[in-house]
């Protein structure tokens, strides 16, 4: 890597010589060591799925959660490290209320991601602090509005997304999202391609454990954002595995 | 109260004012008399009061404190506007409105109906009287004179109305209330706001008043 030795990398608040903040790129580093996380966006609803890898036996199913409810109409999936997505997640948790409290009326998510992204912007400019080593996706789904779906960079850049992933196998995910017919499906059908879609870039070699999270907000659950029902979550991870089967049974007879 | 300390007392709309949803859109009525004792200090006062493009409020009880309110919420939707880029919504208005009213109820003489369109629910009406109080309503009324027509407005008022039916309705009804209330009087000022393009004030005087009593 060309910022080892030079210097150039031990403050966030510094730029290399060829314009870089090695800093932010570590932080984009830090992201691609955790577990793959999927947002997609239909026609009447959003869905969030993460790849939760799972290190020792010994821990509690359901723990470390990385799907997030920052108000009751606004879902958050976080890649990368936890304890920095909790923060930013609570970051957004208390702007969303501030806003609720001053207007009575709940925060547009376009407006709440523009203020997430300047607070994550705001930590790579100061040689104080460093920048977030996560990303974080934000869903909503409102009546006027319809779907929406943000993702946020640990640079601060942010952009509005149909289908977006990070995480470990993202180039993987986006290609397998990139095939689907995003505008026309509905949040039914984006729960098994979601499921199906972390459970095909999952590497079994080098991660052998983990949990798939999904959660959907949308038309039918009347832009509530919720954890996808447990029938739901478990119908779509059996169609998931089948398909796995299918995929690897075709595999051996191509030998 | 002595008149030897008329310069000194608070000048105060004490007033009759109403606003009320019509079939497309939210009208707004008040007289226009400012007193400051038994002085009139104003006898053309305008108490409805542009809060944004589309949303706007009748003032009653201390002119100075209902001005100062509205100024204020005015750049706080002005602010939210520059920040999300969309227009307020008429029920974050009264929102703003009923914070600041409630959190000073101590100190303030301020009771507020604010009326707007907004794209997501039409025609609005809330009614923030001097406590803080903040209720939704489809006719409201306010101010001193407001007590002699509620008969008038409860039989009178029907939902659906037309802009000429609700025209005629606030006027008569603002007529009654300014000829039997002492703190009310002068010229009736209407607004329509309709999200028709920019809202429609219109004012009636002298003769355009409907003359009741004696």
């Amino acid at each position: 890597m060309s910022s080892i030795g030079t210097g150039y990398d031990l403050s966030a608040s510094q730029f290399s010589p060829d314009g870089r903040v090695f800093q932010v790129e570590y932080a984009q580093k830090a992201i691609e060591n955790s577990g793959t996380v999927i947002g997609l966006r239909g026609k009447d609803g959003v869905v969030l799925a993460v790849e939760k890898l799972v290190t020792s036996k010994l821990y509690e199913p359901g723990a470390n959660k990385r799907l997030f409810t920052i108000d009751k109409h606004i879902g958050m999936a976080v890649a990368g490290l936890i304890s920095d997505a909790r923060a930013v997640a609570e970051v957004a948790r208390t702007e969303a209320a501030n806003y609720r409290s001053q207007y009575k009326s709940s925060i547009p998510l376009k407006y709440l991601n523009e203020r997430v992204s300047m607070y994550m912007h705001a930590y790579t400019l100061y040689s104080a602090v460093r920048p977030f080593g996560c990303s974080v996706i934000l869903s909503t789904y409102t009546e006027e509005d319809g779907p929406e779906m943000y993702m946020i960079d640990p640079s601060g850049v942010s952009y509005g997304y149909f289908g977006c992933a990070v995480g470990k196998a993202k180039q993987a995910a986006k290609t397998e999202i990139e095939k689907l017919k995003l505008k026309d499906m509905s949040c039914q059908e984006l729960v098994k391609e979601a499921a199906r879609i972390i459970y095909l870039v999952h590497d079994e070699l080098k991660d052998k454990q983990f949990e798939l999270e999904m959660s959907w907000i949308g038309s039918q659950t009347s832009g509530v954002n919720q954890q996808v029902p447990a029938n739901v979550h478990a119908e779509a991870e059996k169609d998931a595995k089948a398909a796995m089967e299918e995929d690897s049974d075709s595999e051996t007879e191509d030998i | 109260m002595h008149y030897n300390s008329v310069i000194e007392e608070k000048l105060a709309v004490s007033t009759s004012i109403i606003a009320c949803v019509f079939d497309g859109g939210v009208a707004l009525g008040a007289d226009s008399r400012t007193s400051s004792g038994v002085f009139i200090t104003n006898r053309v006062a305008d108490k409805l009061t542009k809060i944004t493009d589309n949303i706007y409020c009748c003032r009653s009880g201390s002119a100075a404190d209902t001005q100062a309110i509205s100024d204020i919420v005015s750049y706080h939707l002005a602010f939210q506007k520059a920040e999300t880029g969309e227009e307020p919504s008429v029920a974050t208005a009264a929102a703003v409105f009923q914070e600041l009213c409630y959190n000073h109820r101590e100190q303030l003489t301020a009771g507020i109906i604010v009326a707007g369109y907004d794209k997501v629910k039409g025609g609005q009406v809330y009614n923030i009287p001097l406590g803080g109080m903040c209720v939704e309503k489809k006719c409201a009324m306010g101010g001193a004179g407001s007590t002699y027509v509620y008969g008038y407005m409860d039989s009178n008022f029907k939902e659906n109305m037309t802009e000429q039916e609700v025209k005629k309705f606030i006027l008569h009804l603002l007529a009654l209330a300014m000829s039997r209330d002492g703190s009310s009087g002068g010229v009736v000022n209407i607004c329509i706001i309709d999200g028709q393009g920019p809202p429609r004030k219109e004012f009636y005087i002298g003769d355009q008043i409907p003359k009741y009593g004696i």
